[in-house]
C-alpha cells in the first residue's frame, strides 16, 4: 500500500487530480515527488507537502486530510484511494471507475461527473455532493456515492445516473435531476425541484414544490428490486425502500417522469 | 430389429438428429406462484414447432423466491427458435402479449450468452413515452441490471431492457416410443418425459412433452416442408418403408430442445433409461430415435451412447 502522509496544513489549495495509485505506479519516490499539486505561482510540488512512500500497488492512502485537497481521486479509473481525514471540492469528479473513501468531510461537488466506481463518505459532503459544476451537461453519471453523515444543498443536482445514498440531505435535492436515484434518511425543502426523471427516495422531507402531485400507495416490483440493491450499501436504506411509502410524481413543471417517495405515516 | 437393449427393452441401434437453434431464458416472476405460472404457460402455449408456430418453447423449471431477481416466485421459461432475429420476434410478441398483460408479472433475463436481444427496451414504447429506464446494481452479481418501468393498470410492468440468446443451442433431440396399446405407451412416454424434464436448460415444448404426429421431411402433395412420418404409422404396418413389427400398435414422440448440446443428451439419457426402467411394465415393444439420414441437422445423438447411466465422453458431437 502507497502512503502520503501529509506534514502540515497547505499553504495553498492543491489539486491531487494527477495523484492515483495508476499515476504513481510507474514512479520512484522521488519522482512522484517532484509532481507539481500547488494551485498558485508558489510551484508546490507533491514532496513539498507530503512524505512519499510508494510501493506500486493498487492502493494509495493519505494521511491526513485537509480542506485544502482539492480533486482526490478525480479522473480515478481504477485501484483504490483512503483519505484518513477531510478533502476539499470535487473529491472524485469525472472518475470513471475504483473507489475512494474519505473518513472525514468533503468539500463541494463530491462525485460530480463521476461515470462508475464507489466514492464513500464517511462524514459530511458539502454543497453540490454528486452535482454538475458550472457549465458541465451533468452531475453524478453513473457511479455510486455514499455519503454517511450529512450532504449540504442541491445534493445530485443535474445528475444523470447512479445512486447517491446520504444520511441527511439538504434543501433541493435532486434537483434539476436527468436521471439516477437518491435514498436519503430525510431531505431538506423542495426535493426534486425541476427533475426530468429519478428517484428520491426520502424518510423525512421539508417542504414538497406544487408541481409535484401525489400519485398514493404504491407495492411496486421496482422497490423490491431498489431495496435490494441498497441492501449492501446501507440497511437504514434499504429498510427504508422496503417498507410503506407514498408516491409523488413530478416535477409536472418539466418532463414529469421524476418521482419522489417519501415514508408514508 | 434390435442389438441393444436396456432395462430389458430392445433399443433400436440409431441416433437423434438435431438442429443448432437460437435460444434464449427469460424468468417470470409474480406476487404468487400460481400467476408465474399462468404467465409462462401463456407464454409457452403454441410453441410445439419452430416451423408452424415460430418458436419452440417451454418451462424449464420453478423457482423459489430466493432464486428470482426480485424476491417472489417465479418461473423460467426456454424459448428457441431458428436464429436470432426470429427469436426476438417471438419473445418480443409473446413477452407483449402475455406477460406484459398479466397481473402482477415481472420479467427478467434468465440466461447469460453472446447476443444481445432487446426486450423492455423494445416494450417500453407500449409505455406512451411514461415508461422510464432504471439502473439498480444486482445484489447478486454486483453488475449493474437496466430495467424498464412502464405504467399499466395495476401499477407498473418491470421489464429487463435486454435478455441474452446462448451459443450453442439445440433443439430436435428426439426418442420414440414403440408400444403394444395407447393407454400404456401413453404412460411410458409421460414417465420419459417427467425424467426428460428434470435436466435443467432443457424443454420438451409438444402437449405434455409428447408428440404423435412425428414428421418425415416432405411429402407427395407439392410444397409441403414435411408430412406425417408413415414409417412408424400402426395403421400403414406391412407396407413397403413401414419400420413397425406386427405387435407396434402406437407410436409415440418425445422431442427436447436444450440451451446446451450435453442438455439435449443428457435429457434423452434419463428419458431413455426411466422408460425403458417402466416399459417392460407397459407393454413397451421398443425405443427408437429420429432422423433424416443424418445430413440436415449437425448433433447426433446416438441410443448406444446413451445407455451408460453417466456420460462416457462427448455425447452429441457431431
Amino acid at each position: 500500500m502507497s502512503t502520503l502522509t501529509l506534514r502540515q496544513e497547505p499553504p495553498e489549495r492543491l489539486d491531487l487530480l494527477h495523484v492515483t495509485p495508476l499515476s504513481l505506479k510507474g514512479l520512484s519516490e522521488a519522482e512522484a515527488a517532484r509532481l507539481p499539486v500547488g494551485t498558485s505561482r508558489r510551484g508546490l510540488t507533491l514532496g513539498d507537502c507530503f512524505t512519499v512512500s510508494l510501493d506500486g500497488s493498487d492502493t494509495l492512502t493519505i494521511e491526513g486530510g485537509s480542506s485544502r485537497l482539492d480533486r482526490v481521486g478525480a479522473s480515478l479509473g481504477g485501484g483504490a484511494i483512503r483519505v484518513v481525514g477531510d478533502v476539499g471540492q470535487r473529491l472524485g469528479a469525472g472518475m470513471a471507475s475504483g473507489s475512494v473513501t474519505v473518513t472525514g468531510s468533503a468539500g463541494p461537488y463530491a462525485g460530480s461527473g463521476a461515470t462508475g466506481g464507489t466514492i464513500t463518505i464517511e462524514g459530511d459532503a458539502g454543497d453540490h455532493a454528486g452535482g454538475a459544476v458550472y457549465a458541465a451537461k451533468a452531475g453524478l453519471d453513473g457511479a455510486t456515492l455514499v455519503i454517511r453523515g450529512s450532504a449540504g444543498d442541491y445534493l445530485g443536482d443535474r445528475m444523470r445516473r447512479g445512486t447517491i445514498l446520504v444520511g441527511a440531505a439538504g434543501a433541493h435535492a435532486g434537483s434539476r435531476m436527468i436521471a439516477g436515484t437518491i435514498a436519503a434518511l430525510s431531505v431538506g425543502d423542495h426535493p426534486g425541484y425541476g427533475m426530468r426523471r429519478g428517484t428520491i427516495l426520502a424518510g423525512g422531507h421539508g417542504a414538497l414544490s406544487p408541481s409535484f402531485v401525489e400519485t398514493g400507495t404504491h407495492d411496486l416490483v421496482f422497490l423490491r428490486l431498489l431495496a435490494r440493491s441498497l441492501r449492501a450499501l446501507s440497511p437504514a436504506h434499504a429498510d427504508l425502500a422496503a417498507g410503506a411509502l407514498k408516491r409523488y410524481s413530478g416535477d409536472l413543471a418539466t418532463l414529469g417522469k421524476g418521482e419522489v417517495w417519501v415514508a408514508a405515516g | 430389429m434390435a442389438d441393444l437393449t436396456l432395462n430389458g427393452i430392445p433399443v433400436i441401434d440409431t441416433f437423434a438428429e438435431a438442429f443448432d437453434v437460437a435460444g434464449t431464458a427469460i424468468i417470470i416472476t409474480n406476487d404468487t406462484a400460481k400467476w408465474a405460472m399462468i404467465a409462462a404457460v401463456t407464454m409457452t402455449g403454441f410453441a410445439t414447432s419452430v416451423i408452424g408456430c415460430g418458436a419452440e418453447a417451454g418451462i424449464d423449471c420453478e423457482l423459489s423466491p430466493e432464486e428470482t431477481p426480485d424476491g417472489r416466485p417465479g418461473v423460467r421459461v426456454l424459448l428457441f427458435g431458428f436464429e436470432p432475429n426470429g427469436l426476438k420476434d417471438q419473445l418480443l410478441k409473446r413477452v407483449g402479449q402475455c406477460i406484459l398483460t398479466c397481473p402482477g408479472t415481472a420479467c427478467y433475463a434468465g440466461v447469460e450468452g453472446p447476443t444481445k436481444i432487446k426486450l423492455g427496451g423494445a416494450i417500453r414504447y407500449f409505455g406512451d413515452g411514461f415508461a422510464v429506464a432504471k439502473r439498480l446494481t444486482d445484489p447478486v452479481t454486483g453488475k449493474a441490471r437496466r430495467y424498464w418501468r412502464i405504467p399499466v393498470m395495476d401499477g407498473e410492468f418491470l421489464c429487463e431492457d435486454f435478455v441474452r440468446a446462448v451459443d450453442g443451442a439445440v433443439g430436435g433431440g428426439n426418442l420414440l416410443f414403440l408400444g403394444r396399446n395407447h393407454a400404456e405407451t401413453l404412460k411410458v412416454a409421460e414417465i420419459a418425459v417427467d425424467a426428460a424434464r428434470t435436466v435443467s436448460g432443457a424443454i420438451l415444448p409438444f402437449p405434455g412433452g409428447i408428440v404423435r404426429s412425428g414428421s418425415k421431411v416432405g411429402a407427395r402433395t407439392k410444397g409441403m416442408m414435411a408430412s406425417t412420418n408413415d414409417a412408424y404409422c400402426p395403421t400403414l404396418k406391412g407396407r413397403a418403408g413401414s419400420e413397425l413389427s406386427a405387435e407396434v400398435g402406437v407410436v409415440l414422440e418425445i422431442v427436447i430442445d436444450a440451451l446446451t448440446s450435453a442438455g439435449v443428451a443428457e435429457s434423452m439419457r434419463a428419458a431413455l433409461h426411466a422408460s425403458t426402467a417402466a416399459g417392460a411394465a407397459h407393454g413397451l415393444v421398443a425405443v427408437t430415435a429420429g432422423n433424416y439420414g443424418g445430413n440436415l441437422g449437425r448433433h447426433h445423438y446416438h441410443l448406444k451412447d446413451l445407455l451408460s447411466k453417466e456420460p462416457a465422453s462427448e455425447a452429441g458431437a457431431a
